[in-house]
């Protein structure tokens, strides 16, 4: 599991538009550098990005190398409900991860 | 890993990328017209937050921030971002909705050089709009062993 950064408020007021920084631990390998042999590395990254809330995808991301290491991502989305703010990431070489956080919506 | 001194050593060989590792603008605009579907493009409404001169190449904020009331009727759809000379041109799509409530993306890119990148936002109408920015990179990403 790759370590992950995350921001989401922890509670909001209905209608409020709330920011969600994220941010993952992840070489994302170009494939375009040489290593110390002079041999190019196989690309490795983080392709896509969704977060999901209150039931629909509410930001979706497709990545090219030419995002930075441990990629970082910030968004807006509006605060309607309560409940599983859902972030998966998915990438190169099978990788995937999903995170959970819930917000409270008053 | 190489010590200090050898990577520092190593580097101007390192300078001489391959060939071809390079996008050219042409790929820069298949690219776009990919993402727009060759509609036209006009500049305004979209703002891109970059750093004019940036001394470390391989993490380099940027944001991109849509003018657009992200309403039912009227939101952005999309934000791309695509470059000039970084091998290849696209850095980032993300797609949005109304229930963005503002039409703001930030992420961390790369610049494998100076160069203008390119934000184009797709609009719910299906018209689409841009900004560019032009970047002077010092130590530029991708050349380091």
């Amino acid at each position: 599991m790759a370590r992950v950064l995350l921001n989401v408020p922890r509670s909001a007021r209905r209608g409020d538009v709330i920011t969600i920084r994220t941010l993952i631990q992840h070489t994302m390998e170009t494939g375009y550098r040489p290593n110390a042999q002079g041999e190019v590395v196989p690309r490795d990254i983080i392709r896509r990005f969704t977060c999901t809330y209150d039931g629909a995808v509410v930001f979706e991301a497709e990545l090219s190398p030419a995002i930075a290491a441990n990629p970082f991502l910030s968004f807006t989305t509006v605060a309607t409900r309560s409940g599983p703010v859902e972030m998966r990431w998915e990438g190169d070489n099978g990788f995937a991860q999903t995170e959970t956080r819930s917000i409270e919506v008053t | 890993m190489l010590a200090p001194r050898r990577l520092v050593l190593a580097a101007p060989a390192l300078l001489l990328l391959p060939r071809g590792a390079q996008a050219t603008l042409n790929e820069m605009q298949d690219a776009m017209r990919a993402f727009t579907g060759g509609a036209a493009v006009t500049r305004g409404r979209v703002a891109m937050d970059i750093s004019p001169l940036v001394e470390n190449g391989n993490t380099v904020p940027l944001s991109v921030i849509v003018d657009s009331p992200m309403t039912e009727a009227d939101h952005v759809r999309a934000i791309a971002v695509f470059n000039e000379r970084n091998p290849q041109p696209h850095v980032i799509t993300a797609r949005i909705g109304p229930r963005a409530g503002r039409a703001i993306l930030s992420t961390h890119m790369r610049l494998a050089t100076s160069q203008t990148l390119h934000a184009v936002a797709a609009m719910s109408d299906g018209s689409f709009w841009s900004d560019s920015a032009q970047v002077v990179v010092t130590l530029a990403a991708c050349i380091e062993g």
